[in-house]
């Protein structure tokens, strides 16, 4: 047995809650000792990780790749390329490419493509409806078959109640979890940020926070009536967390995820019309922001990437007329760590949101933890960076941090024990 | 909570000693700058009395009229302008052409940087188009925004408030209702900054629950349902143009229940001061918003408005390409 | 460097333009001052004579030549004129002449009001420099300035030179 060897590293794993500095054993792909030197074999290779961070691998429960269909925006190679420079060992793909994720040919040029970049691994979510028009269901099994994790509604709509019951009563079927995105069109139809005093003052046409809570209160009544395996994607106001609460101390399970940039960001950020803050969901007040850390602290949402490269073209016009969307897969960790750095959230809450809580809506077994897959990620907290464009490794280079300086580097990612950045 | 600011619309339209050098939005700026405004276009008023109405200021500049909007009226008072500073206009009717071909703005933009032009007049429905404009067209061009979406509409807050002064004595001090479709209005959003910035006392927003938005207060308006109540010791009535597709769009029931919840009578105007004034941005919809008695009436201002609009245009014009000229003013002797 | 007295020369110069429209027999003259210190002249020169009805004020900030380099003055204030000057005699007043930049803009201004039967300069001080063809008909002084040197009328009571 020839060993990788990874000393002194800080191991920090929310599942089986350590926090410690120790040295980690991986060999065959697995992590086969942690804190002990393994009785046979010898070390292949040591890494001296000094002062870094060993924590599991990211799991990303949503992001925009623009292959097959958006090849102006980036492709499957440059995207998972990306994503795995900030930090994600496994990104779930959203349906909504040119053709869209309905037939297994799609989902099978997408595992193909992936599995040949050799970067993350992605794990493809099918169409809930044909070609996403929200009024036939998709093959849901045929999808699930091809290798689809679970099946999206892509913040498209579906018609009426009646179809999503089916919907979810199809997928219930089956055991196909569904990723549900709570947006009543009817309401955000013709809005381009969160409807308030901003917008009020930039004369944007709001998106009410009505549109997501009132979509959420149908699909939590629905979920419940059909049993089917439901996870809520980027909800982004204060009072969906309370509706997800009070759901969940009524029994239902489901669980929910909000995206990077509403944790950070607020609609105070589109004074100046800036299109690169122009994102669905849109980026909401202060209260809802604080409100959806609170939740992530407290372990009730996990943090998704919303990623969505676009070439610029699309962003340079006036804001209700750019392309929604940011580019977020490049330096994600460290973005993510302004949380920490200013104490908002631990290390722990930030990583278990990131990694252990997205994976058990997976039912994936990711951790540090002996017999796991190595998947896992060293990371550099202290090292300050200045980002610039050139070193995106996505083509979409409508990411808010270009010109800014970030602290902390991703150094490696491993997937299964092959190291991959 | 990181505040990410891509930049202050009011930075970009002034220079770095604080002269236009866009004319964007009144908001954010200083009660000096309006008051110049104001005061520079009021030397425009003198010139439009005499017998030779153009001034040579501008002479050998081009200004460029850019309505990506219909808009007869608007864009012929800015053309007047132009031409009364003896300036050479163009006008491009975008919305009738290359846009609706496909083009995007910035292609637009690009292919009009080779007329070599010191000045665009822009009118667009997207709120923030003229600041876009201003972001990325080459530097020199000074941008005028004749309404941009929802947003802003500066220079017809800006000749409001000149009818204001020269007819109410200034605006320090007075009551002011906007009335009618505050939600869609970017006149009413760039007459509430201007008003509050002058010194008003009070700025008051009249209409149904859903014409008025909902954080108006931020703003600096205080929002009214009741006529009665709002127009209540009122020295300035503004009425808004209450376009037809409100009706289609499940905002408003019709047109007569309006007019007798809102269109401004004799009945109702009896509730403001006596010797209040009545504005309207035009055009004006007879029975709608307003009744021809009043409109025609000796409260009314209405006509008064649209002669200021050519002196407060020459003058905005004319600062904002001396902006342009002159990043910095230095000691100069005369 | 030895100023002239302001208020002796004003004396002397409201005499001889006095003088000058009888001579001349300037009908009914209106004095158009050139803001803001030909305004205050104007004035102080109608005190003395008397000799038009009211004063004009003329404002050149959108006559000048230099709105390229210069941009468009601060403080425009507009000018003042009776209703018509179609046919009238214009005494043009102005504190100090130099270039003679300053009156051509005046003159092209005042045409653009109506068409005078004519115009004679009145000029406090001719501080020389000239750069167009520009005289007065009648000067108060004249005063040789160093390199770099500039003069500076403050007024209107009292009215005062000094040196910059």
């Amino acid at each position: 047995m020839r060993y990788l060897h990874i000393a002194n590293a800080r191991v920090i794993d929310p599942a089986s809650e350590m926090d410690s500095v120790t040295d980690v054993y991986i060999a065959n792909g697995k992590i086969k000792a942690i804190g002990h030197r393994p009785d046979a074999g010898e070390i292949e290779e040591t890494i001296n990780a000094d002062g870094q961070w060993l924590i599991p691998g990211l799991i990303d429960l949503g992001g925009h790749l623009p292959e097959p269909g958006y090849s102006q925006k980036g492709s499957i190679d440059s995207e998972t390329l990306a994503a795995a420079r900030g930090g994600f060992t496994h990104i779930c793909s959203l349906p909504d490419t040119k053709p869209v994720a309905d037939t297994s040919a799609v989902i099978k040029l997408i595992l193909e493509k992936a599995a040949r970049a050799g970067h993350t691994r992605v794990l493809p979510l099918g169409a809930m409806t044909q070609g996403l028009e929200g009024e036939q269901l998709a093959s849901m099994y045929t999808l699930a078959e091809a290798g689809a994790v679970a099946m999206s509604n892509a913040r498209q709509p579906i018609r009426d109640s009646y179809v999503l019951r089916r919907l979810m009563e199809y997928a219930a079927t089956y055991d196909i979890p569904l990723f549900l995105c709570a947006n009543d069109l009817s309401l955000s139809d013709g809005g381009c940020m969160h409807e308030g005093t901003v917008a009020t003052r930039m004369g944007l046409a709001g998106i009410p926070e009505t549109a997501e809570t009132i979509a959420l209160a149908q699909l939590l009544l629905l979920i419940e009536q059909t049993g089917v395996r439901a996870h809520i994607s980027q909800i982004s106001t204060r009072r969906a967390i309370s509706m997800l609460r009070q759901a969940r101390e009524g029994g239902l399970r489901v669980t929910a995820d909000t995206p990077l940039a509403n944790l950070i960001y607020t609609d105070a950020s589109v004074t100046g019309y800036n299109s690169l803050y122009n994102v669905q969901p849109p980026l909401r007040s202060e209260r809802d922001r604080e409100a959806l850390v609170a939740a992530v602290a407290a372990g009730e949402l996990a943090i998704s990437s919303n990623h969505r490269p676009h070439e610029i073209a699309a962003k340079k016009a006036p804001f209700s007329d750019a392309e929604s969307g940011m580019s977020q897969y490049d330096f994600f960790l460290p973005h993510a760590m302004a949380l920490v750095n200013r104490g908002e959230l631990t290390e722990n809450q930030l990583i278990r949101a990131l990694t252990l809580i997205p994976a058990k809506v997976l039912d994936l077994n990711q951790g540090i933890t002996e017999g796991n897959d190595f998947n896992a990620v060293l990371y550099q907290p202290a090292q300050e960076e200045t980002v610039a464009a050139n070193l995106l490794a996505s083509r979409g280079h409508n990411h808010p941090l270009i010109g800014k300086t970030v602290i902390g580097k991703v150094n490696a990612v491993f997937i299964e024990g092959v190291q991959v950045c | 909570m990181i505040n990410d600011s891509y930049s202050d619309p009011n930075k970009v339209q002034l220079t770095e000693d604080g002269r236009l050098k866009h004319f964007l939005t009144t908001e954010g700026l200083s009660r000096e700058l309006l008051t110049e405004i104001l005061d520079t276009a009021d030397s425009f008023i003198s010139t439009q009395e005499r017998a030779v109405k153009t001034v040579p200021l501008l002479r050998g500049k081009t200004v460029v009229n850019l309505f990506f909007e219909n808009s007869t009226r608007t864009r012929s008072t800015f053309e007047l302008a132009a031409k009364r500073l003896s300036a050479d206009i163009l006008n491009l009717d975008i919305a009738r052409s290359a846009t609706s071909k496909g083009e995007t703005l910035m292609d637009t933009l690009w292919n009009l940087e080779a007329m070599y032009s010191d000045m665009f007049v822009v009118r667009h429905a997207d709120s923030g188009a003229a600041h876009f404009i201003a972001e990325h067209v080459t530097p020199n061009v000074a941008i005028i925004n004749a309404g941009d979406g929802r947003h802003a509409h500066p220079t017809q807050a800006m000749l409001d408030m000149l009818t204001i002064r020269r007819h109410k004595d200034g605006i320090e001090g007075k009551i002011v209702a906007i009335v009618g479709d505050i939600l869609h209005s970017r006149v009413a959003r760039s007459q509430i900054h201007a008003l509050r910035t002058l010194g008003a006392a009070e700025v008051r927003v009249i209409g149904p629950g859903t014409l008025l938005p909902r954080d108006i207060e931020a703003l600096g308006a205080v929002p009214f349902y009741d006529m009665k109540k709002g127009l209540a010791d009122c020295d300035v009535v503004i009425m808004l143009r209450l376009q037809k597709e409100r009706m289609q769009n499940a905002l408003l029931p019709s047109e007569g229940e309006f007019f007798k919840l809102y269109g401004l009578t004799e009945e109702k105007l009896a509730y403001a001061k006596p010797d209040a004034i009545v504005m309207h941005p035009g055009p004006i919809n007879r029975g709608v918003e307003i009744e021809s008695a009043v409109a025609d009436g000796s409260h009314s201002v209405i006509l008064n408005q649209v002669s200021y609009g050519i002196a407060v245009r020459m003058a905005v014009m004319a600062m904002a390409m001396s902006g342009q000229q002159t990043p910095i003013i230095t000691e100069e002797n005369a | 460097m030895n100023l002239p007295d302001i208020e002796q020369t004003c004396q002397e110069l409201a005499q001889r333009l006095d003088d000058l429209i009888r001579t001349e027999q300037i009908d009914n003259p209106i004095l158009v001052g050139i803001r803001t210190g030909g305004v205050w002249v104007a004035e102080r020169l109608n005190e003395e004579i008397n000799c038009s009805e009211e004063v004009g004020t003329l404002d050149i900030s959108f006559y000048r030549d230099d709105f390229t380099r210069h941009g468009l003055h601060p403080k425009v204030q507009g000018s003042e004129l009776p209703e018509s000057i179609e046919d009238r005699h214009i005494i043009l007043v102005d504190d100090v002449i130099m270039s003679g930049r300053t009156i051509r803009a005046a003159m092209n201004e005042l045409f653009d009001y109506g068409r005078p039967a004519s115009i004679r300069l009145v000029c406090l001080l001719d501080i020389g420099r000239r750069e167009l063809p520009v005289q007065p008909d009648l000067c108060g002084a004249t005063l040789a300035l160093n390199d770099g040197q500039l003069v500076k009328l403050t007024g209107p009571k009292p009215l005062e030179l000094t040196l910059a």
